[in-house]
Formats: C-alpha cells, sequence, structure tokens
C-alpha cells in the first residue's frame, strides 16, 4: 500500500484583514492569526481520506518554516496524518523562501520516505505561486496530476479529474506522482480535541533544509509590498437622466 | 500589537444575521389586531393637515406614506404580526422628534417607535394605524472618550457600525446578538437587549451610563450622564431601558463600552445528556472564571434545523446536546492555556465527548454561525412560535422535553427545540409549523408561561413583551407592581400615545 506525503504551510488566517508593514517590505505576520493554508487542508483531508479507504498505508505531514510550523503540523496529525516532518527555516530564510526551495526540500523527502504520492494544495492562500507541485513533479521526473477535485485509484493507476477553464479533464497517472488539490476535492475536516489529545503522541520529526542538501539562498529579493489601492467614494446622483450623462462622460457608455 | 490583534476581532465580528432572508417565501401575516383580538384605543385619525404638519417638520424625502413603502414598518422581520399604519416618519434630531411627538400628543395621534424592526415580541409594529417614528436616520456617532470608554451616540446607530467604530479604537461594545447588522442601539435599550456577551459585561441596565428621551409630550429628558458612578435623584433612565417606547422615545444613550479583549478563543463541544451539561457548566466558571465570555447551549434538534435548512456544516459528532464557550482575555497564551486544561480535564472525565477549539478568526466566525442563525433556521420551517425564558440551570432544559410531551398529539408540529444563553439561564424554546396553526399556539399558550412560572422563571428573559405577550406579564409580576406600571405610564403618558397595546397588560385583567 501507498504512502502519502502532504505539504501544509502556515499562513495568516483567511479571516484576518492584512496589512503591509510600514516599510513596505512584507506584511504584518506578528500578533497576526494564522492557520493552515485552506488549499493544504484539502489535501491532508484528501491523504487522511486515501487511509481510510485502505488505499494508503500511512500519511506523512511536512512543513517548512520557523517553529510555528509546528502547530499546523499538529493540526495535520490531528486530522489524521500519521506522522510529521518539520523542515526548520529560520525566520529571515523564511522571508525569501519560493516554491523552488520547498519543491526540492518536498522531492527529496518523498525519495528519503519512499513516498508513492505527494498531495499539495494547488497553492498557497498568501504568495498565490501555484508553482510547488508543478516543480515537485519537475524534480523527481514524476507525472503530476494538478487543479484535482476527484480522485480514484483503479488497477494501480490514480483516475484524476482535473478543474480546467471551462469544465473537466479526466486523466489517469502511474504512480508515483504528484497531485494538486483543487477547492471541491473534498470538504475537510475539523481537528477534534479528542484527536488534538491523540495527535500529542503522534512523532514530529525536525530536519533542516541542510541536513536533505537545498541551499536556501534566496533568488529573488523583494522590492516593494503594496497594499491594492483605496476604492474610490462613489457619489449619488439626482436621477437617470444625469447617471446616463455621467456615464457617458466618463466614456462607460 | 493592538492593531493586529484588533485585526483579529474585526473580523471575528463581521458576522452577519440575514434579515433580508428571501421574505417572499412568507406569506403577509394576519393583521395583529385580529389574532390578538384588539380594540382600536381611543386616538384621532391621521388627516391630510398632520401630514401637512409633518412635512414641516421632516421634510417631504423623510416621510414614507405610499402603501408599499410603509408596509416594510408594519409587518415585523419573523412575519407574525401586522400593522395597518399609514406614515412613517423618519426624524434626524431630537428635536424633530420633539416635534412630531408634541404634535401627536396634541391631536391624540398614536404612535409606534420602530428601530431596527428584529424585535421578536411584536414591540415595534404598529397594530392599527399608529404613527411610525422610525429612528433609522439618527445614527450619527457624537463622542468616545478612550479614556473613560464612553460612547454617546444616537438611538439610530447600528449595532454592528458601532462595533466597528470601537474596534478600530480598541473597544467594544458590550453586547453582541445575531441582529447586530440591523438592529439599533436605541431598539436594543429600550427593550434592554440581552445577548451573547451579558454573562460577561452584565444588562443594559449597568452599561448603559445615560440616556435621552422624549416623552409624549415633547419634552426632552436629558439624563445623558457619562459618569459611571451617579447618585441623584431617582434613576430615570432605568424607566426608558426595557419599557420599549411605551414611555418615551430613547433619542441618546451613553453607554460604557470595556476594552476589547486582545485574545478570543471558541470551544464547540458535544456532551451526551444534560447532566453533563451541568458539569460543564460548573468546571467553565471554576477553570474559565475572568475570561468566559460566552456560554450557550444548542440541542440536537436546534443543530439540525441548522443542518438541513441552511446546509451548515457542524463540525463534531452527533450529540443531544452542544456548547459553545467564548473566552476572551488580555493574553492569549495565559486564556489558551486555560481553555486547553479546561477541555482536557473535560474529556478526560468523560463531561464531553466530542469538541473543538479554534482561536483563528475564519473557524471562530464558522462555529458562532451556527448558534447565531439559529433562529433563520427555524423560520424556514414555515412558521416560528419562539418563547424566551429564564430558569435556573437545573431546570433550564425541562422546559423543552416537558413542551414536546405535551404537543405530541397536536397535528402539525414539525420541531420542538432548545437552545440560549445558557451561562445567564436564558433558553429560547422554539416550535416550528409549515404554516401558524391556532391549535399549536392555543396549546403552547398559556402551558409554557404557567410551567415557567411554577418554576419561578421569567416569561420573557430578554426579548420583551411587545404585543405578544402582554397577557403573560401577570406570571411574574403581581397585581400590585402592574398596578404601578399603570400609575407610571399616566404620568409620563397621559394619553397613552406612545406604543399603545404593548408591554403593559391590558387594564381590567391587571
Amino acid at each position: 500500500m501507498a504512502r502519502v506525503l502532504v505539504g501544509v504551510k502556515r499562513v495568516i488566517d483567511y479571516a484576518v484583514k492584512i496589512r503591509v508593514k510600514p516599510d513596505k517590505s512584507g506584511v504584518v505576520t506578528e500578533g497576526v492569526k494564522h492557520s493552515m493554508n485552506p488549499f493544504d487542508e484539502i489535501a491532508v483531508e484528501e491523504a487522511v481520506k486515501m487511509k481510510e479507504k485502505k488505499l494508503a498505508a500511512e500519511v506523512v505531514a511536512v512543513s517548512c518554516g520557523p517553529s510555528q510550523a509546528q502547530e499546523t503540523l499538529r493540526t495535520a496529525l490531528a486530522m489524521g496524518a500519521d506522522r510529521a516532518i518539520h523542515v526548520e527555516v529560520s525566520g529571515a530564510e523564511y522571508e525569501t523562501l519560493q516554491p523552488i526551495h520547498v519543491s526540492k526540500i518536498l522531492a527529496k523527502l518523498a525519495q528519503d520516505e519512499k513516498a508513492d504520492i505527494v498531495i499539495l494544495g494547488k497553492q498557497a492562500i498568501d504568495d498565490d505561486s501555484n508553482q510547488t507541485a508543478q516543480m515537485v513533479a519537475g524534480v523527481l521526473d514524476w507525472p503530476q496530476a494538478t487543479y484535482a477535485s476527484k480522485v480514484e485509484k483503479k488497477d494501480g493507476e490514480l483516475h484524476v479529474t482535473r478543474e480546467i477553464d471551462g469544465g473537466l479533464e479526466n486523466i489517469k497517472v502511474k504512480l508515483p506522482a504528484v497531485l494538486s488539490a483543487d477547492l471541491r476535492l473534498n470538504e475537510p475536516r475539523y481537528a477534534t480535541l479528542p484527536n488534538i489529545m491523540k495527535a500529542k503522541k503522534k512523532p514530529l520529526k525536525k530536519v533542516t533544509a541542510k541536513d536533505l542538501g537545498v541551499d536556501l539562498a534566496p533568488r529573488i529579493q523583494i522590492i516593494s509590498v503594496e497594499e491594492p489601492p483605496v476604492r474610490q467614494a462613489g457619489s449619488i446622483v439626482g436621477d437617470v437622466d444625469t447617471l446616463v450623462s455621467k456615464l457617458k462622460e466618463s466614456g462607460h457608455v | 500589537m493592538r492593531k493586529a490583534t484588533s485585526n483579529v476581532l474585526h473580523s471575528v465580528t463581521q458576522r452577519h444575521w440575514p434579515l433580508k432572508i428571501r421574505t417572499a417565501k412568507y406569506s403577509t401575516p394576519p393583521l395583529s389586531k385580529d389574532t390578538y383580538k384588539i380594540k382600536r384605543g381611543n386616538f384621532a385619525s391621521l388627516t391630510d393637515k398632520d401630514i401637512n404638519v409633518f412635512e414641516g417638520i421632516v421634510g417631504k424625502t423623510r416621510m414614507l406614506t405610499d402603501v408599499s413603502d410603509v408596509e416594510a414598518y408594519n409587518v415585523d422581520w419573523l412575519h407574525s404580526v401586522r400593522g395597518s399604519s399609514q406614515c412613517v416618519l423618519k426624524p434626524k434630531t431630537t428635536e424633530e422628534v420633539s416635534a412630531i411627538l408634541k404634535h401627536c400628543n396634541e391631536r391624540r395621534l398614536a404612535v409606534c417607535p420602530q428601530g431596527g424592526n428584529t424585535g421578536l415580541a411584536g414591540g415595534s409594529n404598529p397594530v392599527f394605524d399608529e404613527v411610525v417614528i422610525s429612528t433609522s436616520l439618527m445614527n450619527k456617532i457624537i463622542s468616545f472618550d478612550s479614556l473613560s470608554g464612553v460612547l454617546t451616540c444616537q438611538a439610530g446607530c447600528v449595532l454592528e457600525q458601532l462595533e466597528s467604530y470601537l474596534l478600530e479604537q480598541g473597544f467594544l461594545m458590550p453586547l453582541d446578538l445575531g441582529a447586530k447588522g440591523s438592529c439599533q442601539i436605541g431598539g436594543n435599550v429600550s427593550t434592554n437587549a440581552g445577548g451573547l456577551r451579558l454573562v460577561r459585561y452584565g444588562s443594559l441596565h449597568g452599561t448603559v451610563l445615560g440616556i435621552e428621551a422624549v416623552l409624549a409630550n415633547g419634552e426632552v429628558i436629558n439624563c445623558l450622564n457619562k459618569m459611571k458612578k451617579d447618585n441623584t435623584g431617582y434613576h430615570l433612565k432605568h424607566l426608558f431601558i426595557g419599557s420599549e417606547g411605551t414611555l418615551g422615545l430613547v433619542t441618546q444613550v451613553a453607554i460604557h463600552c470595556p476594552v476589547s479583549p486582545k485574545s478570543l478563543n471558541v470551544a464547540f463541544l458535544g456532551l451526551d445528556s444534560y447532566e453533563k451539561v451541568l458539569e460543564a457548566l460548573k468546571s467553565s466558571k471554576k477553570d474559565l472564571g475572568e475570561i468566559l465570555s460566552s456560554c450557550e447551549l444548542m440541542d440536537r434538534t436546534s443543530i439540525q434545523a441548522v443542518e438541513e435548512n441552511l446546509k451548515l456544516r457542524v463540525p463534531i459528532k452527533d450529540c443531544p446536546f452542544y456548547m459553545l464557550i467564548e473566552t476572551s482575555g488580555s493574553n492569549s497564551d495565559h486564556d489558551e492555556e486555560k481553555l486547553s486544561q479546561f477541555l482536557e480535564n473535560a474529556l478526560e472525565k468523560n463531561i464531553i465527548v466530542d469538541g473543538i477549539q479554534a482561536s483563528e478568526p475564519s473557524r471562530i466566525k464558522q462555529l458562532f454561525e451556527v448558534r447565531e442563525r439559529m433562529a433563520e433556521a427555524l423560520l424556514l420551517d414555515g412558521f416560528l412560535y419562539t418563547y424566551d425564558v429564564s430558569l435556573k440551570p437545573q431546570d433550564f432544559y425541562s422546559i423543552v422535553p416537558t413542551t414536546r410531551e405535551h404537543l405530541k398529539n397536536v397535528p402539525g408540529v414539525m420541531r420542538v427545540t432548545g437552545f440560549g444563553h445558557f451561562g445567564d439561564g436564558n433558553i429560547h424554546l422554539n416550535i416550528t409549523s409549515k404554516e401558524y396553526s391556532k391549535e399549536i399556539m392555543n396549546n403552547i399558550e398559556p402551558f409554557v408561561y404557567e410551567w415557567t412560572s411554577k418554576f419561578g422563571g421569567s416569561v420573557s428573559a430578554e426579548h420583551g413583551i411587545g404585543l405578544k405577550k402582554t397577557g403573560a406579564v401577570h406570571f411574574c409580576k403581581p397585581p400590585q407592581a402592574i398596578q404601578l406600571m399603570h400609575q407610571i405610564k399616566n404620568v409620563m403618558d397621559p394619553n397613552g400615545i406612545m406604543n399603545p397595546y404593548k408591554v403593559l397588560p391590558a387594564i381590567n385583567s391587571a
């Protein structure tokens, strides 16, 4: 039976209003509530479902980041992952950590752990890169099935329904393979208290990028992070004629 | 740090109560005067002359006389009461309110003050042709003192707007309720609304420091005290808190607001018996003490309504009872540790069988949604008979199975459910049916009131008496007290024009 490696990222909770740091070097993360990237929750759920359906023997969760990444790993464990690997990346390095680094880390771990399936969220809601799954497949030279909205195992292959522009695409991939989870793949479960308690006893291993032989030297430099422009205030017009003439004036009609 | 944290809370409080829920689904309710067999009081009827006078006060644009425009003010959001007012006035200032009331009093025209029209007892809708005075445009925040935490504002400010305004300054409204997106502070004060934070911050009788109100004769009573301590003379503000606009119209409010907590945690728990619920209450009070800010109970039937009618997902396994516990404090590590400790103990001792804990705003929002949209979910069954009673913790839930048993052979009953502010001993008993049934109603009332009164509870804990429950006041108050209420009403509103047919039982039954 297969072993599934699933990636989880700690991101600013989606219900928090994001604020840019005054020096425009990034966004304020200190004192801000974080949670697991919602697409990664879907990835974990899919992996745990595979295990429940006896399609997978073991689910290993991985997260790259500072020590708080362990909170996210605990959530994955409480959702049903069997063990966790924390790839420690210090705060300064983490700011310039890119999908290229993460994909090399994940690829190395997939080989070390003898994973048959790697499932990742299609993108993280903080940087919206949507690159990691594709690059992991590239580094490993494995087939990839991205934007998965349905996954079935048949005759040792995975039949995957992909969400593409204007419709769905059905493909099959041989194992080992890399999947990325789209929104409609499943509805992730909550980590319940009894499972959180159990998760505290599950193993969590710490490694560094260096241990895995991955160079974290930055490939990019952040020049400036800007807030989106503030929406201009509207105005109330007296009647339809004024509205029409105003729209004409501004070239909308 | 504060900015970031107030962010967190900000997003948490953006919980919406979609009051304008698919109203087309409901048919027009029968006129309240027929439902409740009420005779019109000895009031004058609106004439063109009156309309001219009103136009002189508020202008053409802030007066509604078109039948379809007025309809929304004649019917409550539950679609359970309906009046036949022909005129809605929307004053912006105390002076305008005073001028309107002065004229109405001289002419003996009855008036019905209305805020956000989110009441549950029919108190803010006319019964006959009362002139509706809507406070919707009296929505100015007058001042906020960040040292004392005192907010002064006009009566028509929407609760959620005040909440957002305060959060920017690191403060919080001392009350929070499901209807926050529509309800107005003047209405909250006039009905003495309770809500989710009462267990922590107390009732409006404590947090409201001062009130400005206009009496029936147009006289402005300025008791807009902003001091936390003020023992000069009779505490007149209390007469306006909870009297539902029968003694005067509240125009301004000074309210004491607490500093907004820096950390917020929520636990959603599943329990398998009512005994366990009582144990959980006891240990939450003991273990969470000063950080406990909400303690809500929901039964399985209520949760089913939310699952079936709103398709919301309840994240833990099916249990007979669910509790929602919120803590708020100034140090998240401290609070989380306390809550975890409480939860671990509760799990170990088998007080709770399942549960989840959340500190992420997105999760907190999802969990609260289940509780806050319960009334909306039940209303989607068709018709909702809702009762709002206070009971001692040990009797708290018994009213639900008792009522269920009592109604078991009555045709048409869909659900009998209970949920409510457990920490305050306030349960909302709900019965639903596809459409209004007189037979069901006659089986519920006075049964529910008698039972509540027998166990020393209150028949209206926080929703008020309004129109629907005037016949139930005597279950909780002795004749002497009701007599005194009538005397006070006579002094403050000798012509009885202020929100007639509401709150006080008709004189002969008192």
